[in-house]
């Protein structure tokens, strides 16, 4: 029988474009070469080239598993209460004074970027002010996330690519100069794509201008424990913003420093002035979760909320996480001298100045271009090399590519 | 270097700073949200110290001792898969595998559009996230379109096509004096409203009512639909549970895809599975081609990465690896068959006791009805009486959720039932 509309309602929906950084992965295994390197999701990577998952991860999974009382009942709106209530620790410090005068509300999302969209609905829908201010550059998501979320976004200055280093000037200039009141995107620690961060003393200073022109701070923590290897460092930069009594927003990822990637775990805390606001605003984010997903997936939260709470887990997991920050370092170093060693024209000391996964190597889309087809690296076209993806034996294959792009490309 | 820090000075020189301890909240003006009509039913039951309370309010399958289940194909898969190498990020589409899977149990073992790959189809967030995905989807293609839903439905679906600003029309479906489907309106509604609209239709198991069409009545809706050029979206929540038997349940579905539409589903594991907070589910969109799934599956991964990325792996690895084993896949038909048989059961049950009462009210829809939920036709003072009285907790609007009625509670059910409705 014919149909009477044989035509789609969606006919005219076109192709997306590949997403920038998930879609190296999607090119990088269509290659066939046996050289090829994936430098491009920021997805840690052992020194033989394996993905890993951590032991403490696979001894809470197995302890999940073989506990027969165990029910995969939906989670309430706001998820794991033991998982909300540890992450908050994790973030603020167990003896944070916001947290023992129950001012922080910490719901669990889908990981980084469900925390982010998470909290940029409950900015749209409740907040007075609709803009967010994000550095230039950053993780290319954050922008898209923010727009769905219904807010509008600008830019502030922050990398400068002539000393590949922090336009401090930049971005306490245009932060000056938004308007009372203005959401303001930072990432906590381990700048991505750059690998810059602020020291502790800009830190007190952005801060001071922050809470002097009323500005939101909404904190992105991605690679806490993964910067510097200590979990209390790398969230100095959030502390001293709680300490001061202000407001502000916080997403937290478990992705990377639990290596609980594809599980999507993470939470959002609120910082709010006193535990009865806390009360209200928790409400109305169940009111932004509920006609999105109703509730989070309890397994990966599960197993975080086993080992934060379990003391000999959790220092288990704080060795294992500094081996990866170690090995990160380590493969910074490695490059360095690779690229010395080769006489490669330019200063490539950022390379070890940068911090966390990520290293932003200033080369252009045509030099990363060019060593995709001559020498098989995938990476992302803005210059950025996740270090995790590196090894020992895959460094001089790298430095002969950046070599070779440095020298032939302009 | 003397510049920098002059300017850097002159900003910051006005700070006299006690920091933000001056400043009030941003959230002052905050209110506080309700809370969720279904969600908060078990909150309230959780803080009731009563030994006789009875929850009957939110769909999630217990046994007949009223305990939450993990299906033995479940526990057997997680067994298979945990000291998995690998917690990677799934592609932004979820698992190829739990999708491909998932398509076959909705379209057909052997359908001609899996075959054909004209079904664009990505891993969700279980049925909730599948429902939003495409309410987003169809706010940034059709935008001038409306959703048409029933009156009523699943609360949440209100709040889905708000949150994505596709405004909302209704049209009719249950009708009270009844307790049955309001056909003759239903019919009406789909014939006035303008062309090519979109509507959503539950493809079995009706949530809140329990009341489906019949096979008949399915086919007269496709045909109107299609003289109309109406887009159906089905929600199936509860594939296997209606009947026991997810062929039969997918009845509807099927009968609009012979019937040529391009239809969009939204499927969930929560109920069928029992795997509730994994949230597990599929959104699908069928095509003209192959290259139009492309298309459109690129774009669902679009507003999918804004949102949260890619979906939770290990759900996914659950259902790809029951659904991939023949031994496994029949051991969950035969589970699901059970949970089926167990409400169907409970059902006849509640309605004997209500008869045996002596109760005068006609409570053949108790067991007309379908799937985990009964319309009871009680009324909201009716069903406070029954949560303040007696510890019964079921959602204002008379819905009983089945799947927590046991033989050790129906009698105390059926009892409280009838006395807050002899004098009706």
């Amino acid at each position: 029988m014919e149909s009477q509309g044989s035509c789609s309602v969606f006919d005219h929906v076109v192709r997306a474009p590949e997403d920038p950084i998930l879609g190296v992965t999607v090119a990088y295994n269509k290659d066939q070469s046996p050289i090829k390197l994936n430098l491009g999701v920021g997805a840690y990577r052992t020194e033989e080239g394996k993905p890993l998952v951590l032991n403490v991860v696979r001894q809470a999974e197995q302890t999940l598993v073989n506990d027969k009382s165990r029910v995969k009942e939906y989670l309430p709106i706001v998820g794991l209460a033991e998982f909300n209530k540890q992450s908050a620790k994790l973030i603020f410090g167990s003896d944070s004074p916001a947290i023992q005068e129950n001012r922080v509300t910490t719901v669990q999302c889908l990981s980084g970027t469900g925390s982010l969209r998470v909290g940029g609905e409950f900015l749209a829908w409740h907040y007075l002010e609709r803009t967010i201010y994000i550095p230039v550059p950053t993780w290319g998501n954050h922008p898209k996330v923010f727009t769905l979320a219904g807010l509008s976004v600008k830019t502030y200055r922050y990398y400068d690519p002539a000393t590949r280093g922090l336009d401090f000037q930049g971005m306490l200039e245009d932060l000056n100069s938004a308007p009372a009141g203005a959401i303001v995107l930072l990432h906590a620690c381990a700048h991505n794509p750059t690998g810059v961060d602020p020291t502790l003393e800009q830190w007190e200073q952005i801060r001071q201008l922050i809470r002097l022109k009323g500005l939101l701070p909404f904190f992105d923590s991605a690679y806490q424990g993964f910067a510097s290897g200590s979990l209390d460092s790398d969230a100095q930069s959030v502390r001293i913003f709680v300490a001061d009594g202000g407001e502000c927003l916080v997403a937290q990822s478990y992705a990377k420093n639990m290596g609980l990637y594809g599980e999507r775990v993470g939470a959002l805390s609120i910082v709010c002035k006193n535990a009865d606001v806390a009360g209200r605003v928790e409400s109305q984010l169940k009111l932004v979760i509920r006609p999105m997903y109703s509730n989070p997936p309890i397994h990966g939260a599960s197993i975080v909320a086993m080992i934060l709470r379990d003391r000999d887990m959790y220092n288990e997991w704080t060795i294992e996480l500094k081996g990866m920050a170690d090995r990160i370092i380590s493969m910074r170093h490695q490059l360095f001298e690779a690229l010395l060693a080769r006489g490669t024209p330019g200063d490539w000391s950022h390379i070890i100045k940068q911090i966390g996964m990520f290293t932003f190597t200033g080369l252009n889309s045509e030099q990363v271009a060019f060593m995709t087809r001559e020498y098989h690296i995938y990476m992302t076209s803005d210059g950025r090399i996740s270090m995790a993806g590196l090894s020992s034996t895959t460094v001089p294959h790298l430095a002969d590519a950046i070599h070779a792009a440095v020298t032939r490309v302009a | 270097m003397a510049m920098r820090t002059a300017i850097s000075s002159r900003i910051l020189s006005r700070a006299a700073l006690p920091g933000a301890r001056s400043m009030s909240s941003w959230w002052r003006s905050v209110e506080p949200a309700p809370k969720d009509p279904i969600l908060g039913v078990t909150e309230a039951f959780l803080a009731d110290p009563s030994p006789d309370k009875v929850n009957v309010g939110v769909g999630a399958y217990r046994d007949d001792n009223g305990k939450p289940v993990v299906l033995e194909c479940v526990r057997e898969a997680e067994r298979r898969i945990a000291g998995n190498l690998k917690m990677e990020y799934l592609p932004m589409g979820g698992s190829v595998n739990m999708v491909q899977e998932t398509l076959k149990l909705a379209y057909g073992e052997n359908s001609e559009f899996i075959k054909d790959k004209r079904i664009a189809a990505v891993q969700s967030l279980s049925g909730t996230g599948a429902c939003r995905l495409f309410a987003d989807f169809q706010k940034r293609f059709r935008p001038d379109s409306q959703i048409y839903i029933p009156v009523p439905t699943w609360a949440n679906h209100h709040n889905i096509w708000r949150d994505a600003q596709v405004p909302q029309r209704s049209y009719h479906y249950y009708l009270p004096e009844t307790r049955g489907l309001d056909f003759a309106a239903l019919m009406d509604d789909v014939k006035n409203a303008p062309d090519g609209s979109f509507f959503l239709l539950h493809a079995c198991a009706h949530n809140p009512t329990g009341v489906d069409p019949t096979e008949v009545q399915w086919r007269e809706i496709s045909y109107q639909f299609k003289v109309k050029g109406h887009f159906a979206f089905f929600d199936m929540a509860y594939q296997g549970f209606a009947s026991g038997d997810p062929e039969r349940d997918a009845k509807s579905i099927r009968i609009f895809l012979n019937d040529g539409h391009f239809i969009g589903i939204s499927q969930s594991y929560a109920k069928n599975m029992g795997l509730y907070g994994q949230r597990v589910g599929c959104l699908s969109v069928l095509c003209e081609d192959e290259k139009q799934a492309v298309a459109v599956k690129s774009q669902l991964q679009q507003l999918a990465r804004r949102m949260y990325s890619n979906p939770p792996l290990h759900g996914a690895l659950i259902v790809s690896t029951i659904l991939g084993d023949p031994d496994l896949k029949k051991l969950w038909l035969k589970e699901v068959k059970v949970m089926a048989d167990r409400i169907i059961g409970m059902r006849t049950a509640l309605r004997e006791s209500l008869e045996k009462r002596g109760s005068t009210l006609s409570w053949r829809h108790i067991t007309d009805q379908i799937g985990m939920f009964c319309y009871s036709g009680l009324t909201p003072e009716q069903v406070d009486r029954l949560t303040n009285e007696y510890h019964i907790y079921m959602t204002r609007n008379g819905r009983i959720s089945m799947a927590g009625v046991t033989t050790g509670n129906v009698g105390y059910l059926a009892n409280a039932i009838h006395e807050v409705t002899k004098s009706a």
